[in-house]
C-alpha cells in the first residue's frame, strides 16, 4: 500500500491506515556448516484491520520461521531481509529497545507450548501485570485487577483466586488462554499464534479457539494465524496463505484456497485429509515424494518433483504469485488456469506407495530451523 | 471394505468369534512419595473395567484425549505391561498371564506399530537388519530366502527394496513408519496394534500410510487395533469405534451408527470440537463446549467420571444428578442399537 506517507507520529497510529501490517519480501537464511538454508524465500502478504490470516504448510515450509521474523526473535546467525511495515516504520531494522516498545503494546505473540512461553517461577498474575506494567504506567494493584479482568475475559474460572496460581497449577488449556490474556494485555494491532492450539486436545482445542476469538473481539486486533490444521483455518480465518519451501504458493479466502485451489499442493492437502463429516472408506491422495531441501534448492518449481502436472517449463522456472480467475486469489503455478473444476482424485493417484528417498529428491525432511 | 448396516447390531459380532477379546481389563500405576520409603501413596487409574472385542479382518478405532488410557490399554493387550486386573484373550486363550517366553510365540500373532517412527527404529541399524530382527528372533530368517523376505516385505509396505541398505535417517517420517508397518507384518501377524501410526506425521505423507494400512488390511486380512486421538482419522479407517475417557469406554459403535447418531455426551462434544476443512460447513457450526479440563486420573470423579464436564449433567434435576455422582454408568444399550455409558443417553445430530 502508500507506505511513503509522512506523519512522523511515532508511534504511528494505525487505526485509519488500509493495513496494519505488511510483510514484503521477506526472506531469512540461515548458514550452516552444510550451506545456506534458505528458509524464507520471499514472502510478501498484508494484514488488514481485524483481519484473520491463516498461514498453511507442513513442517519445514517456514511459516514459523517468518513469523520470528516479523517479531524480531530469531537468532543472532539468521540473515533477514525485506521489510515488515508496521506503520511507517519498517520493523526489521530497528533496535532490540526501540522494538520492545512493539512488541507486546502492538503486536503479540502466541507460541505453540504455553510451559514455555510462561516463566514457572512466577504467578500468572504477575506475569500478565508484568506485560501491562511493561507498557502503561499503572500501579502493581491496578494491573493485577487488569489482570483478573483479562483471565475472566479468556475463559479461566475463578480468575480472582487463579491470578494468584503459578503455570504449574493451570492445566496446559488454561496455560493458553492466561498466554493469550497476556497478548491481549496491552489492546495489541495484531496478534500472531503460532500454533497456538496443536499441543492441546480437541476439546481444549475448541475452548482455547473461543477465548482466542473472545480476545480478538475484544481488542479489535487483526490476526495471523499459523497452524498446518486445515480445519481451524477453515473455521477461523477469512484469507489464507499456503507456504510451500518458504515461499507463499497460494493466497485467497478461506473459500477461494478450500473450494477453488489453483495451485496443485494445496489440492493435494485437501485430498490427503480424512474428513470428520463424510463417511465410507474414500480413498485419499497422498502427494507423493516430500519436501525439497531448502539447502541447494534446485531451479524451477519447488512442487515440480512431487507434482503430477509438471512439465518441462516446470524444472526450469519457478512459478510467481499470480492473479487468478478470481479477485484477490493469487496462486503459483504455471499451469493454475488448468485446475478450474478439478478435484484432487482427477490429479492426485490414491496410491499407497512411497518410494523414492527424500535423499534423492536432494536431502530433505530437515527439521524446521527455528530458534 | 464391506460397510455394514449403521443402525442394526454389528452383524459380524453375533456370529463370528472375535480374534482377540478384552475383558474388565484394569491397569492402576502407583504414585509413590518423596523420601527415601516411597510408600505408594496413591493410584493413577488409567484403565478402569475395559471390554471390547476385536473381530478378524475388521478395524477398532480406540479413540480418546491424552491421558484417556489408550495407550495403556494397547500396551496391556500386548501384555508388554501386566493388567492390575482383567484379562485379554486371544483366539480363546488368556494371555494376560502368559510367561515371556509362551507369550514371544504369541507374538508372532499380534504385533504393534509405534506412534514415533523417529524413535521406534534402530539408528544403527539398516533398514534390512531392521525388518529382518523379527525373523531372526523367532528363528524363522535362513540366510537363502531371507533377503528374498525382506525384498518382499519392503515392496510389501510401498518402499523401494533397493534402499533396504540404507539407515533410517535417509528416509523421510512416513518412509520410516512404513519400515515400521514391515518390521511388523515379517511374522505374519493376525492381529496389529497401531498406536498413534500417524499423528507424526504431516498430512499429505499421512494420507499414504493410511491407504497403505487399508490395502494391507485387505490382502492380508488384518485385525487392526487403531489407536488414535484424531477422530477425521479414526473415523476414515475404522468399522467400529470405542470411544473411551479417563480410563474408561464411554460408547462403542458402528462407526457410521457413532456418527449418525452419537449417545454419550462426551461423544457429542469430541465430534463437534473437531474442526472440519470445509470453510461454510465450519462457519455455521454449532460447537458443544466442555467446561473444564480432564480431572486428574489419580483421583476421578465418582459414579460417571464425565459428569464434572458434562453440558448434559448441569440440565438434570438433583435428584437425576444423585444418580449420575453415585453410581457408575454401565457400557450397556439403552436403546440406541449400540452401547453407551451414560444413564441419561440420547442421540443428539452433531455433524
Amino acid at each position: 500500500m502508500s507506505g511513503e506517507l509522512v506523519d512522523g507520529v511515532v508511534p504511528p497510529s494505525v487505526s485509519n491506515r488500509a493495513n496494519v501490517l505488511e510483510v514484503e519480501n521477506l526472506r531469512v537464511d540461515f548458514p550452516t556448516d552444510d550451506g545456506l538454508v534458505r528458509a524464507v524465500r520471499g514472502l510478501s502478504y498484508t494484514l488488514a484491520p481485524r483481519e484473520v490470516l491463516g498461514i498453511v504448510g507442513e513442517s519445514g515450509s517456514g511459516k514459523s520461521v517468518a513469523s520470528l521474523a516479523v517479531m524480531g526473535l530469531l537468532p543472532k546467525n539468521a540473515r533477514v531481509s525485506g521489510q515488515v511495515r508496521f506503520g511507517d516504520e519498517n520493523l526489521l531494522g530497528l533496535s532490540e529497545s526501540a522494538l520492545a516498545r512493539y512488541r507486546g503494546e502492538h503486536i503479540a505473540m502466541i507460541f505453540q507450548d504455553p510451559m514455555t512461553s510462561l516463566n514457572p517461577v512466577y504467578t500468572v498474575g504477575w506475569q500478565i501485570a508484568e506485560a501491562i506494567r511493561a507498557h502503561r504506567n499503572v500501579s502493581q494493584r491496578a494491573a493485577l485487577e487488569k489482570a483478573v479482568e483479562l483471565l475472566r475475559l479468556v475463559g479461566i474460572p475463578q480468575a480472582a483466586d487463579r491470578v494468584h496460581n503459578y503455570p504449574h497449577e493451570f492445566s496446559g488449556g488454561m496455560r493458553q488462554r492466561a498466554v493469550i490474556a497476556c497478548a491481549i494485555a496491552n489492546d495489541p494491532d495484531v496478534i500472531i499464534a503460532d500454533e497456538p492450539t496443536t499441543a492441546l486436545d480437541v476439546t481444549v482445542q475448541a475452548q482455547v479457539l473461543e477465548s482466542l476469538r473472545i480476545a480478538r473481539e475484544r481488542t479489535g486486533a487483526a490476526m495471523i494465524l499459523i497452524t498446518h490444521d486445515l480445519g481451524v483455518v477453515a473455521g477461523q480465518a477469512d484469507r489464507v496463505l499456503v507456504m510451500y519451501a518458504g515461499k507463499p504458493v497460494e493466497v485467497g479466502t478461506a473459500d477461494d484456497v478450500f473450494y477453488r485451489p489453483r495451485m496443485p499442493y494445496t489440492l493435494g492437502l485437501l485430498g490427503s485429509l480424512p474428513r470428520l463429516d463424510v463417511g465410507g472408506r474414500r480413498r485419499l491422495t497422498p502427494i507423493q515424494g516430500s519436501p525439497p531441501s531448502l539447502i541447494n534448492l534446485p531451479p524451477g518449481c519447488p512442487f515440480a518433483p512431487r507434482c503430477p502436472m509438471r512439465q518441462p517449463i516446470c524444472q526450469q522456472e519457478e512459478p510467481e504469485l499470480r492473479p487468478t480467475d478470481h479477485p484477490g486469489h493469487l496462486a503459483a503455478c504455471h499451469f493454475s488456469d488448468s485446475l478450474v473444476g478439478v478435484a484432487p482424485s482427477d490429479l492426485f493417484r490414491p496410491t499407497a506407495r512411497d518410494d523414492v528417498l527424500p535423499e534423492d529428491a536432494g536431502d530433505s525432511a530437515a527439521p524446521e530451523v527455528t530458534a | 471394505m464391506t460397510l455394514t448396516e449403521s443402525a442394526s447390531p454389528p452383524a459380524n459380532s453375533t456370529n463370528r468369534e472375535p480374534i482377540l477379546s478384552v475383558r474388565h481389563l484394569v491397569k492402576h500405576f502407583p504414585v509413590r512419595g518423596r523420601g527415601l520409603i516411597r510408600r505408594v501413596v496413591g493410584q493413577v487409574h488409567a484403565v478402569c473395567d475395559v471390554s471390547f472385542d476385536l473381530y478378524p479382518g475388521e478395524t477398532l478405532g480406540l479413540v480418546g484425549e491424552s491421558g484417556c488410557g489408550k495407550t495403556t490399554t494397547s500396551r496391556v493387550i500386548l501384555n508388554l505391561q501386566p493388567p492390575t486386573s482383567g484379562e485379554v484373550r486371544y483366539q480363546g486363550q488368556v494371555i494376560s498371564s502368559l510367561s515371556q517366553r509362551e507369550m514371544r510365540r504369541l507374538r508372532r500373532d499380534i504385533q504393534i506399530v509405534f506412534q514415533d517412527p523417529y524413535a521406534s527404529l534402530d539408528p544403527r541399524m539398516p533398514v534390512n537388519e531392521i525388518i529382518a530382527e523379527p525373523l531372526r528372533i523367532h528363528g524363522m530368517y535362513d540366510s537363502k530366502s531371507g533377503p528374498r523376505q525382506v525384498a518382499e516385505l519392503m515392496r510389501t509396505v510401498g518402499l523401494n527394496p533397493e534402499h533396504g541398505n540404507r539407515y533410517p535417517h535417509e528416509f523421510s517420517g512416513g518412509q520410516r513408519q512404513r519400515i515400521g508397518v514391515a518390521r511388523a507384518l515379517a511374522l505374519r501377524p493376525r492381529v496389529l496394534v497401531l498406536d498413534e501410526p500417524v499423528s507424526a506425521l504431516d498430512v499429505s505423507i499421512q494420507a499414504g500410510v493410511l491407504n497403505l494400512l487399508q490395502d494391507l488390511q485387505e490382502q492380508f486380512a488384518l485385525a487392526y487395533l487403531f489407536v488414535a486421538h484424531d477422530l477425521s482419522v479414526v473415523r476414515h479407517v475404522s468399522n467400529r469405534i470405542a470411544v473411551m475417557y479417563l480410563g474408561r469406554l464411554v460408547e462403542v459403535a458402528e462407526t457410521e451408527a457413532l456418527f449418525a447418531a452419537p449417545s454419550h455426551p462426551y461423544t457429542q462434544a469430541l465430534i463437534s470440537a473437531i474442526p472440519i476443512p470445509d470453510p461454510r460447513k465450519e462457519r455455521a457450526r454449532q460447537r458443544i463446549m466442555l467446561s473444564g479440563d480432564v480431572p486428574s486420573p489419580v483421583d476421578p470423579p465418582s459414579g460417571c467420571r464425565f459428569r464434572t464436564r458434562c453440558p448434559l449433567f448441569a440440565t438434570l434435576t438433583d435428584a437425576e444428578q444423585r444418580r449420575c455422582i453415585d453410581e457408575v454408568p454401565a457400557l450397556v444399550d439403552r436403546g440406541q442399537g449400540h452401547p453407551v455409558a451414560c444413564h441419561y443417553a440420547r442421540p443428539v445430530q452433531v455433524l
